[in-house]
């Protein structure tokens, strides 16, 4: 099995360790993700809060390099990088006079064959629960985890279509298949604030901490995500010291992959003396 | 509500036209503003802002926190009854107040996206010290949230080199027929 991959600016700095355990479980798996070649920004917030035709050309370049690569879907592992990409391709599909505009822009032709895919939607319905299972060597057994989806993946739903938009489930599934104890929260699709982080601090700090104490108080032990900036503001923005995984990290530590001692040390929360205390450290 | 501008007759129509949204099927059912994370935060909440805009109230509209505490979320969006995607109008507000030239309420969140643009057009990708540098000049605000910043500087995950790309001349194409055609 093949992909092409969109890493995302964040996979060499503020989400390093979702990278590293990204690429050590696919190893493990056996599948190839193949990143393409000299991909650019996604644009992010700041492109779709100002000026809209670059928030669309700007994915559509990428799009672009990964129709002409011809190494399969496009998959990519953060949120928000996934959200944009997901954005341009629905004013490629549905927008003809877009569409033209971003073609003569970006200067490609678009082919709608080219399926674009989120990590997490990969790992659950491509690569399937059952290979994941085989390769359990340590279930995580008596690990409470609160599954936190964020926004992006999951809405707009016409524009991601993944998973249900009010309860999804697919992380859920994941961890149980690692052995994990998913937690029953309401809280996993509310939005921590974003980019707001950085200049409305104390608003985060409100929306991260509800979040957060709800998770604490359907008894979760930890969080995980799938988003760069969700992780970076959960553990940055809370008081309660609860660890916040990506899902890939698990995924590793499930099967008990090289260079852990790595993703751990990257974390501002260390998840190491919650796994210790478990036996999965 | 101010009640202190004056009534634009055809701020409804630039405002459907340019977020593509159907602002006259909106009911007040209040659902987008239940949901919103940071209506809380807002001067106008989400559900008043389609009701201004209707009313034909644009220097209100466009010169309120509300468009610029929007962080996209979609939440909104994806429960009104009526198919409103008020993100998408929000990011139509936003660009619309911008090349008017009214002055954003929320200046920080304004000059924050101006950094992270301007960082993509040097180098294609972002580069956060840079970026955060640069954001830091532009707003004068110097030592807020300095520990958070240092704690990942710590861990390695703030680089100091840019890792810029080879099609950089695209990306300078792109930006330029971009900003042009609008």
């Amino acid at each position: 099995m093949k992909f092409s991959y969109y890493p995302g600016c964040t996979e060499h700095s503020t989400s390093l360790e979702y990278g590293l355990s990204t690429h050590a479980v696919f190893k493990t798996l056996g599948v190839d993700l193949v990143e393409i070649n000299d991909w650019n920004c996604c644009g992010a917030a700041a492109t779709h809060s100002l000026n809209h035709l670059l928030s669309l050309c700007l994915p559509a370049r990428n799009i672009a390099i990964a129709q002409s690569s011809q190494a399969g879907s496009l998959v990519i592992p953060c949120a928000g990088c996934f959200n944009m990409t997901k954005r341009a391709e629905y004013a490629l599909k549905n927008d003809e006079a877009k569409r033209k505009e971003i073609e003569e822009i970006v200067g490609f032709k678009y082919q709608s064959t080219l399926e674009i895919l989120a990590l997490m939607d990969v790992v659950v319905n491509r690569i399937g629960l059952e290979k994941i299972q085989e390769k359990v060597k340590r279930p995580l057994k008596g690990l409470k985890v609160a599954c936190y989806y964020g926004c992006a993946l999951v809405r707009h739903p016409k524009v991601t279509q993944l998973d249900d938009p009010e309860n999804p489930q697919y992380l859920d599934r994941l961890m149980a298949a690692l052995g994990a104890e998913p937690v029953e929260w309401s809280y996993k699709i509310d939005c921590c604030g974003a980019d707001l982080a950085l200049t409305y601090a104390d608003v985060v700090k409100k929306l991260v901490g509800r979040i957060v104490s709800m998770a604490g108080e359907a008894g979760a032990q930890c969080m995980v995500t799938s988003c760069g900036l969700c992780q970076a503001n959960l553990e940055m923005r809370q008081e309660a010291g609860l660890p916040i995984f990506y899902f890939t990290e698990l995924m590793g530590a499930a099967f008990d992959v090289e260079g852990r001692e790595k993703w751990w040390s990257k974390h501002v929360i260390p998840p190491k003396g919650l796994l210790k205390e478990l036996g999965l450290g | 509500m101010t009640d202190t501008g004056t009534i634009d007759s055809s701020f409804l129509e630039d405002a459907k036209k340019r977020s593509g949204e159907d602002l006259d099927l909106c009911y007040q059912c209040l659902k987008c503003t239940a949901g919103c994370p940071t209506a809380p935060y807002m001067d106008i909440r989400p559900n008043n802002i389609i009701r201004m805009i209707q009313m034909g109230m644009k220097e209100e509209v466009l010169g309120s926190s509300a468009i610029w505490l929007c962080v996209s979320c979609e939440t909104c969006g994806t429960r009104c009854p009526n198919k409103i995607d008020i993100g998408v109008l929000m990011d139509a507000l936003r660009e619309m107040a911008v090349e008017e030239g009214v002055k954003a309420k929320e200046k920080n969140i304004h000059l924050l996206h101006e950094a992270f643009i301007q960082s993509i057009r040097r180098g294609g990708r972002i580069h956060e010290a840079t970026m955060l540098m640069d954001y830091k000049l532009r707003s004068k605000d110097f030592f807020t949230d300095l520990v958070p910043g240092m704690k990942l500087f710590l861990k390695g995950k703030i680089p100091l080199f840019p890792d810029f790309i080879k099609g950089k001349e695209e990306i300078k194409r792109i930006f330029e027929k971009c900003t042009k055609e609008k």
